[in-house]
This record gives structure tokens, C-alpha cells and sequence, in this order.
């Protein structure tokens, strides 16, 4: 036998590909949390199809996850990956543009038949040829069959047998990056731990796997990628979702008050209503409602009897719930709507990413309506976002919109778990004075108005959508809708004064500022950092807050010779920068593809703007 | 226990009220106050939500808690309100363009979770607030602005999705009767569920008379059957007229004649779940019945706010989670230790 190959990487980039009803996701899931334990920093990227099944060996029913891993600290998924795992034809077709130069791919060799080329629309029978994949490492592997091998005594039927063939996948990729199965062994025991044969059959599957991978180590090569230098502390893996429910969950307890969710299911948005009705053991009140509409409106109605108050939903969801953000706006009540932004416009593509409801967010109301809006930008501060939303609703008596993303949402990386200790109070204005209280009346520094809710001896008042004067009652009077426009206007602005300074990676002066907003953070950052490698002077800001902007915004700016927003719509936030600082020139670049960007275009167009 | 007494001024708010002189509203706004302050509940205790339309100003006309919300989403919004506070007492004000038209869902939703609350639907068969236009409860061929040849659709009868939504409670009244609304409205707040009172309320301006033929002095007493739980289904200014029920069907019959007797006559009970015979008596109609009137039907059944309310109890009597910091340390989680991280250039953009 001969000597392994062994290559040590600083960080790998991994794609599990194949039919949607492989367990491509589950797969990919155990490998990073898996690597994560290991003491690696990991991204994730789950791509797949909006239809539940589609056509099986189709190019439209590939499900890939993808995973990137180092020692050092990972900020994206991976542009490319070094090694694609590809259960069939179909996987090879679609994952062809996203494979680095010289990669490795292993493959079912048994699902390369005729029928599955066809069905994947190969005009020959060298489906490597025609996706000039030629150069690249290729190791076929029997998985089928061998999977049916490892099975032969258990007795299950061939359809049972080859479900467990992700396994097989799993435990070979195990062994050659050294990742020990210990963790996959105890979730598959507890998954099913009522159908014990299905316990022994995958772990016998994924056993099979890893030695496969020693014993023919001539043909695979094995991988060290050593643990990462990051802080010390308590992880736990996380992905937007369950963060954002998490960051909602951290906020009722700390401003004292229950929290209400009212949401209807719609992708990518649905995890954080399920991660929320899970929690009825600390309380949550979780309204699965008839539409969009009842979701947001019984949070309103929620918000109005004095809980924290949330809805949830991605873009074509926000648009139904538009009106009834008007009202929030104009009964001034605190809500917290997240907005799990995906590909557009109509249903658009409702399983891939997008920041294409930036504009949607503040401006797609009738009336001069505004709101706070606020954007995430990695999965694990999520948390944060969502915390820091509810605290500005609360103290500010303000409707406020976080921003997510699909990418973001459905994406995890390793979080040091956040102690309850460490995060600021939220002090809710309930009134105090019967006597003196009127619906509208305001605090002089925030313009906020103080909340009494139903139940509150001495405090009976009626709001409503229609304007009104100090104490609510409906007034026409025209100076008086003025004036009340104004105020609800400033009464954001002066939200500033919770916004932390905007922050720099890079010098505060130079030739390029690269400009980002929300989930694009990890592969601008790591643009950023290559480019300041090679030694060009380029800086990164990303924003959080969006409506209003951070105070220092401008300070900041100014310093640079060019500015590019980089986003993935067609320009919004460019567009808003223009209309809020027009002295400066912004240069864009966009990308609508359904997916992230990569650092290789992102460096592209900064060079190309560096030369210009 | 206090006694608490109340009386109609408690109710009513420093706000004029603004319906057209003669409007159906202002009988039915003072049937409600009546109702609240014979119920010895602190008005603190009551939201008031509405709407849009003009029974929807109701809550500013109230001394209670308010909120009048926008088109349709009254029953969403009182959901919201229920679920955040069960102790309230919850109104839903709406109208048959605002809960039979553009907030149908909601109002179907509401009615099919059985949460406990009343909507008080007042049926004037015209869009009033918009000036004139047909609603969903527009008979078919009725002349209107947006129908000035005649409409070419038929209506809802609002009972008839009540029962469809499974429905636990469902009474009708008409505006001018106050001592029926009242007593109507009585019997729905103690019922514990979603309550539907349809109240047959006179747009003065845009669709005067629409319920006069019911309503006529002369002819009320034969055009109408008001039933009582527990009574027999009689009419007819004698009580001499009645219901049966033949063949799958109700028949009005007329004491001592063919034969018939008291005792055949059907005897009202609200209790009975099967509903039938309560979806009979809704779709009775002019000519060849009378209208029924009154509470239809009462029926008990699993109440959403409470059974939300005893869920989390049950499962926090078995939680092993008590708090955020136990959420978030739980499930799999992993100590770095002896890392000495290396100052970034960059900030850490993650939770500080």
C-alpha cells in the first residue's frame, strides 16, 4: 500500500451535492457541526430547490449545502469548492461553475448511467468533458452498492438501503478530513431512537464509509485543517433564524414583558416562527394566523394589550403587511417585523438570497410612514439585531423592521454564546400617572410617547389609523397633520442616539471604501483583508443601522478618494446614500443572481476601480 | 368581592358622536353601554376594537380602552389583544362591507378558533362610509352607484358562515329593538367563545328602509320570531302561528288548525350542537317565513385563549429550559480554551 497523501490547508471549502430527497442538508449539517466541535471556525451555505421534490436526477432538484472550515477565522461560505461531493449527474452539471480550479470531486459512479445522464441532459456519456471539468481530481466510488453491501444483513427493503448512501458520503469525507464520528454516531442514536435498526443501519453505513476511505487511502487524499485561534468562551453553532428567535427571546425576558408572535409561514422566514412555538416552555404566545395580514395584525393588537410584540416574514409577506405597518406608525406602538429578505420581486425565488426589499422596508407604505429599519450581518448576530430591534421599539414607542436574509437565515457559523448578564436592560415606557396621562403626549428628548395598555384602571384612551391631536382623538385640523408628520419623522431620526458609531476595518483614509450593508459582511471583510494582503489601501463599512444611519457616516466618507456600495440588488442602498449625502459619488456593484457574492468578483470590481 | 356598580354614563366617552341624525348606530352604541355597565366589570377591563366603515367609530365613543384599526383586520387585531391579555373583555365593532368583504378571512378565522370574544356585525346591506355602494349582504339585483343596473351576484347570509366556520355562538338582533340587542348582547358576553351578533342596523341616508318591511309596526309581529331558549318557536301578533319541522324542512303552521297543537310546535334550544335546525332558522326569509331573531345558537366548546393559556402551563410544568441563558447553553456547545487570539485589524462586527 502506498503512503497517504496528506495535504494541510489553512481552510477548505466542501459542497455536498445531490438529489433533493438525498439528505444532502442533513450531511452537511453533522460534517460542520462536527468540524465546529473540533475547534474549527466554520460558514455554511445551504442552496436548494424551492420544490420539496422536484424530477429526481434533475438539474432543478439539486440540494447542496456547503461548508467552509479553517483555523483561522472564516467569514463566508467559500467562493469554490476544494471538494465536491456529488451523488449524482445532475450534481456534477449544476455545481460545475462552483468548483475551485484543480478541485477534487468524488461521485456515485453507480448513478452515472445512461438514464441518469439523460436526465440530467447530457448529450454524451462524459459528463466531465462537457462541464470542462477534465483537470480536475476525480474519484468514482461505488456508493450504491457498496451502501447495499454494508446492508445485506440487515434485512430492509433496496429503497430503505439506499437512503442510508449519504452516510457512506459522510464517513468517507470524515476520514479524509480527520473529523472523528463520535458526534454523528450520538445524534443518529438519538434521531432515531425509537427505530433502533435504522440507528445500527446508518451507523454501520457511516462506518463503512470512513474505512472505505482508510483502506483505499492510495486513491483519497486526507486533509488536516488545524483548529482555529479564536476567542476562548462557550460555543454552540447557530444559523440566522434560530438567532434572531433567540435575540427576540433574550429581549421579553429582559424588558420583563411576554412575547407574542404572530406570523404565517412563508421561506425563508418560517424557522424563526417554529424555533419560537418550540419555546412555550418560557412562554411564548405563538399565533400561527389565517395570512400575513392577521400575522401583523394580532401582533399589533398584541403590542396594543402590552406584550413584546412580533411579526415575521420574508419580502412578499411584507408587502401584504404594509398597511398595517402604516398603522403602527400612526397608532405609534412598539412592533418588532422581521424580514427574511429572498430573490424577487413576486414569489420570485423563494429558497435564494437577495437584499432586494431595502427600499421595500422603508419606503412601501402609503403616506409619509417611517420606521426604524435595521440589517443583520452574519448568522450569529442575528442575536444582537434582533435584541437591539426590540429595545428601540420599546423605549421609542416605534414600529422597527430588521433586515435578514436567506443567506444569513438559513447559513450557521460557531457563536460564543451570549450571557443574559451581558446584554444592556430594555425599560418599556409604561405610564405611570393616570392623572396625567394622555395617549400622545411625548417624552421632549425622544418624542416617544408613553404606553398604557387595556387593563390599566385610569388610563382608558382610543387610538386608531386616523391622525389625531394630544389625546388621541381624531383631529383634521391641517397645521395639526403637519406638525404630527414631522414628528413622527423625527421622532426616528432621534433614534440615533441608540446607534453606535459606524466602524472601519482598514485606515480611516485611503483609495477605496468598500460600502455594504447587512449579509454581505464575511465576503466583503474577506475582500477586504485580501486586498489589504496585496497592499491596497481599501477600507470596509458595513451598516446595521439603517434608517436612521449612523451619526459619523459622513466623518467617515469623506476620507476616501472612491466609495463603492456594494449590494445585491440593483442599487438601493447606493440609491438612499444618494439621496441622504449627495455630495459624495458612489460607485455600485450589484449582483441579482440569487446567491452571495464572492470574494473573487468583489475583488474584481475593486481593482477595476483602483485603476480607473 | 365588591359589588361594582356602574351605570350607562360610565361608559360613554367626552367624544360627540358623529353618525347622521336618525342613523341605527346610535341605538346600538347605547345598547352595548347598557350591556357593559350591567355587567359589574371595571371599564378598564374592556377593549373596544373596530375597523373601518362607520359603525367603525364606535371605540372613540366608548370610555373604555380603543382602538380603531384598519379595513378588515378588526377580528386580527382583537386576536392579538385577546392572546396578549385573556383577562380583557374584547369587542370587535365591524360592519358587513368591513367582516363579510375585504376582512372575510379573518372573520371566518376567528369564529373557527372559538376565541372568546364578541363581534358585534352590523348589517346594513350598503357601503355607508364610501357613500352608497352594494356589500356582500346586497340583495341580488339591487340598484346601487357601483350597480346602477342591478347587481349580478348574491350575498352572503352572515349566520350561514358562521355555522360553516363551526361556530359556537350566533344571535341576531335589529338596531330599533334595544331591549332584545340588549339582552343579546348580555347573552354573548357570557358565552365563552366567539360570539356573532348580526344586528340589522338602517343606513338613514344610504339605504333607508332596507329592514322596514321586518320592521314595520304593523307587520312586525308576523314577520318576526324571536326565540328563547328553552320556549316554543311562536309568532304572529296572538302567538298563534308556529314552526315545525317536515320532511328536512321547517313549515310555519297555525295553532288549532289542520290539527295542529301547542305541542307540536318546535321548542328552542340554543344547546344543540347538530346545527341544522339552528341553519334553518338562520336562512328563514320574507316572504314565506319570518325572520329569526334573537339567540340562535349557544353551544360550549374548547376556547383557543384558554387552551393557548393551559398549553404553556402544562409545558412548563415539565420544562427542563427556564430562562435564556438555559436555551441558549442547552443542546451542543463547546469550551476554547488556551487560544490567544490575535489582535484583528478589523472590529468585530459580532455582538460586543
Amino acid at each position: 500500500m502506498k503512503d497517504a497523501k496528506v495535504i494541510e490547508m489553512e481552510e477548505v471549502t466542501i459542497r455536498f451535492s445531490g438529489d433533493s430527497g438525498d439528505g444532502m442538508q442533513l450531511t452537511g449539517t453533522l460534517f460542520s457541526d462536527t468540524s465546529a466541535l473540533l475547534g474549527n471556525d466554520i460558514s455554511t451555505f445551504p442552496d436548494y430547490p424551492s420544490e420539496i421534490r422536484a424530477p429526481q436526477g434533475t438539474v432543478g432538484g439539486v440540494s447542496g449545502f456547503q461548508v467552509q472550515f479553517g483555523q483561522k477565522q472564516v467569514n463566508t461560505p467559500g467562493d469554490f469548492a476544494h471538494v465536491l461531493i456529488a451523488m449524482n449527474p445532475a450534481a456534477v452539471k449544476a455545481n460545475a461553475k462552483f468548483i475551485n480550479p484543480g478541485g477534487t470531486i468524488i461521485y456515485d459512479s453507480d448513478a452515472f448511467t445512461e438514464r441518469n445522464l439523460k436526465k440530467a441532459n447530457f448529450v454524451t456519456d462524459e459528463p466531465f468533458v462537457e462541464c470542462n471539468l477534465e483537470d480536475y481530481f476525480k474519484i468514482p466510488i461505488p456508493i450504491s452498492s457498496l451502501t447495499k453491501e454494508s446492508l445485506k444483513d440487515f434485512g430492509l427493503d433496496n429503497k430503505s438501503v439506499l437512503r442510508s448512501k449519504n452516510m457512506f458520503a459522510l464517513g468517507l469525507v470524515c476520514w479524509m478530513f480527520n473529523r472523528p464520528l463520535e458526534y454523528i454516531e450520538e445524534f443518529i442514536s438519538t434521531k432515531f431512537a425509537k427505530k433502533p435498526v435504522v440507528v445500527d443501519a446508518n451507523i454501520k453505513v457511516l462506518r463503512d464509509g470512513f474505512n472505505y476511505g482508510m483502506t483505499m487511502q492510495h486513491m483519497t487524499p486526507s486533509y488536516i485543517v488545524n483548529p482555529a485561534n479564536i476567542e476562548n468562551g462557550t460555543y454552540r453553532n447557530v444559523n440566522g433564524n434560530h438567532a434572531t428567535a433567540w435575540g427576540l427571546l433574550a429581549a421579553a425576558e429582559k424588558s420583563g414583558l411576554e412575547l407574542f408572535i404572530g406570523s404565517y409561514p412563508i421561506t425563508p422566514a418560517t424557522d424563526i416562527l417554529s424555533a419560537l412555538s418550540e419555546r412555550k416552555d418560557l412562554g411564548v404566545k405563538s399565533f400561527q394566523a389565517e395570512d400575513e395580514i392577521a400575522g401583523i395584525a394580532s401582533a399589533i393588537g398584541a403590542a396594543f394589550a402590552g406584550d413584546l410584540a412580533v411579526t415575521t416574514t420574508s419580502g412578499p409577506g411584507l408587502a401584504l403587511k404594509s398597511e398595517a405597518i402604516g398603522l403602527a406608525v400612526m397608532a405609534e406602538l412598539p412592533l418588532v417585523i422581521v424580514n427574511v429578505q429572498r430573490g424577487g420581486p413576486s414569489t420570485g425565488l423563494p429558497t435564494k438570497t437577495e437584499q432586494s426589499d431595502l427600499l421595500q422596508a422603508l419606503y412601501g407604505r402609503n403616506g409619509e410612514s417611517p420606521v426604524v429599519v435595521l440589517a443583520a450581518s452574519t448568522p450569529s448576530d442575528c442575536f444582537w439585531y434582533a435584541f437591539k430591534a426590540a429595545k428601540i421599539a420599546l423605549e421609542r414607542m416605534v414600529p422597527v423592521i430588521l433586515l435578514t436574509d436567506g443567506f444569513l437565515g438559513n447559513g450557521t457559523e460557531p457563536w460564543k454564546i451570549t450571557k443574559m448578564s451581558e446584554l444592556p436592560s430594555i425599560t418599556p415606557r409604561i405610564a405611570k400617572d393616570a392623572a396625567s396621562f394622555k395617549a400622545y403626549k411625548r417624552d421632549s428628548e425622544t418624542l416617544a410617547r408613553e404606553w398604557a395598555v387595556p387593563g390599566m384602571q385610569g388610563f382608558e384612551h382610543r387610538i386608531g389609523g386616523l391622525e389625531k391631536n394630544e389625546t388621541g382623538t381624531v383631529n383634521h385640523d391641517p397645521d395639526n397633520h403637519q406638525a404630527n408628520t414631522e414628528i413622527r419623522e423625527d421622532k426616528v431620526q432621534r433614534v440615533v442616539d441608540m446607534v453606535p458609531d459606524l466602524e472601519l476595518c482598514g485606515d480611516v483614509d485611503g483609495d477605496v471604501l468598500v460600502v455594504g450593508w447587512g449579509g454581505t459582511y464575511g465576503h466583503l471583510i474577506s475582500a477586504v483583508k485580501e486586498l489589504r494582503q496585496e497592499g491596497k489601501n481599501v477600507s470596509l463599512t458595513q451598516f446595521n443601522y439603517i434608517k436612521p444611519l449612523p451619526k459619523n457616516t459622513e466623518e467617515i466618507f469623506k476620507k476616501f478618494k472612491k466609495i463603492i456600495v456594494c449590494e445585491l440588488n440593483m442599487g438601493q442602498f447606493a440609491g438612499y446614500l444618494r439621496d441622504k449625502m449627495p455630495e459624495f459619488k458612489y460607485h455600485q456593484h450589484n449582483k441579482v443572481k440569487g446567491l452571495p457574492f464572492t470574494v473573487k468578483e468583489l475583488k474584481q470590481s475593486i481593482y477595476n476601480l483602483l485603476e480607473e | 368581592m365588591i359589588d361594582l356598580k356602574y351605570t350607562v354614563k360610565d361608559f360613554k366617552s367626552e367624544n360627540e358622536v358623529r353618525w347622521c341624525a336618525g342613523c341605527g348606530d346610535f341605538a346600538i352604541l347605547n345598547a352595548v353601554q347598557r350591556t357593559m355597565a350591567g355587567m359589574g366589570v371595571p371599564r378598564e377591563k374592556y377593549a373596544v376594537i373596530s375597523g373601518i366603515g362607520c359603525s367603525s367609530r364606535f371605540p372613540y365613543y366608548m370610555s373604555t380602552f380603543g382602538f380603531h384599526t384598519i379595513h378588515g383586520r378588526a377580528a386580527a387585531v382583537a386576536t392579538g389583544v385577546k392572546l396578549a391579555n385573556p383577562d380583557l373583555r374584547v369587542w370587535v365593532i365591524t360592519g358587513d362591507g368591513d367582516s363579510m368583504a375585504i376582512g372575510g378571512n379573518h372573520f371566518i378565522h376567528l369564529i373557527r378558533r372559538n376565541i372568546d370574544m364578541n363581534l358585534i356585525l352590523f348589517n346594513n346591506r350598503i357601503y355607508g362610509l364610501t357613500k352608497g355602494q352594494y356589500s356582500p349582504t346586497t340583495a341580488r339585483g339591487f340598484k346601487t352607484k357601483t350597480s346602477p343596473f342591478g347587481t349580478v351576484e348574491d350575498p352572503f347570509v352572515p349566520g350561514q358562515l358562521v355555522i360553516g366556520a363551526r361556530g359556537t355562538f350566533f344571535a341576531r338582533t335589529i338596531d330599533g329593538n334595544m331591549k332584545l340587542s340588549q339582552s343579546v348582547f348580555e347573552t354573548a358576553e357570557n358565552h365563552n367563545g366567539t360570539s356573532i351578533v348580526e344586528v340589522l342596523q338602517n343606513c338613514v341616508i344610504f339605504n333607508n328602509g332596507i329592514h322596514s318591511a321586518l320592521t314595520d309596526r304593523e307587520h312586525a309581529a308576523d314577520r318576526q320570531l324571536i326565540l328563547e331558549h328553552g320556549k316554543r318557536m311562536l309568532f304572529g301578533k296572538e302567538k298563534q302561528k308556529g314552526l315545525v319541522f317536515e320532511k328536512g324542512k321547517l313549515k310555519v303552521v297555525v295553532v288549532g288548525e289542520n290539527g295542529i297543537t301547542i305541542d307540536d310546535i318546535l321548542v328552542h334550544d340554543v344547546t344543540e350542537e347538530d346545527p341544522i335546525l339552528h341553519l334553518a332558522l338562520i336562512n328563514m326569509q320574507l316572504p314565506d317565513f319570518p325572520v329569526a331573531l334573537g339567540v340562535i345558537r349557544s353551544v360550549s366548546a374548547l376556547v383557543y385563549n384558554t387552551e393557548l393559556v393551559e398549553q404553556i402551563k402544562d409545558v412548563q410544568q415539565k420544562r427542563k429550559i427556564t430562562c435564556v441563558d438555559d436555551l441558549l447553553n442547552s443542546g451542543n456547545i463547546w469550551e476554547v480554551e488556551g487560544n490567544e487570539t490575535e489582535g484583528s485589524e478589523c472590529p468585530d462586527l459580532k455582538l460586543k
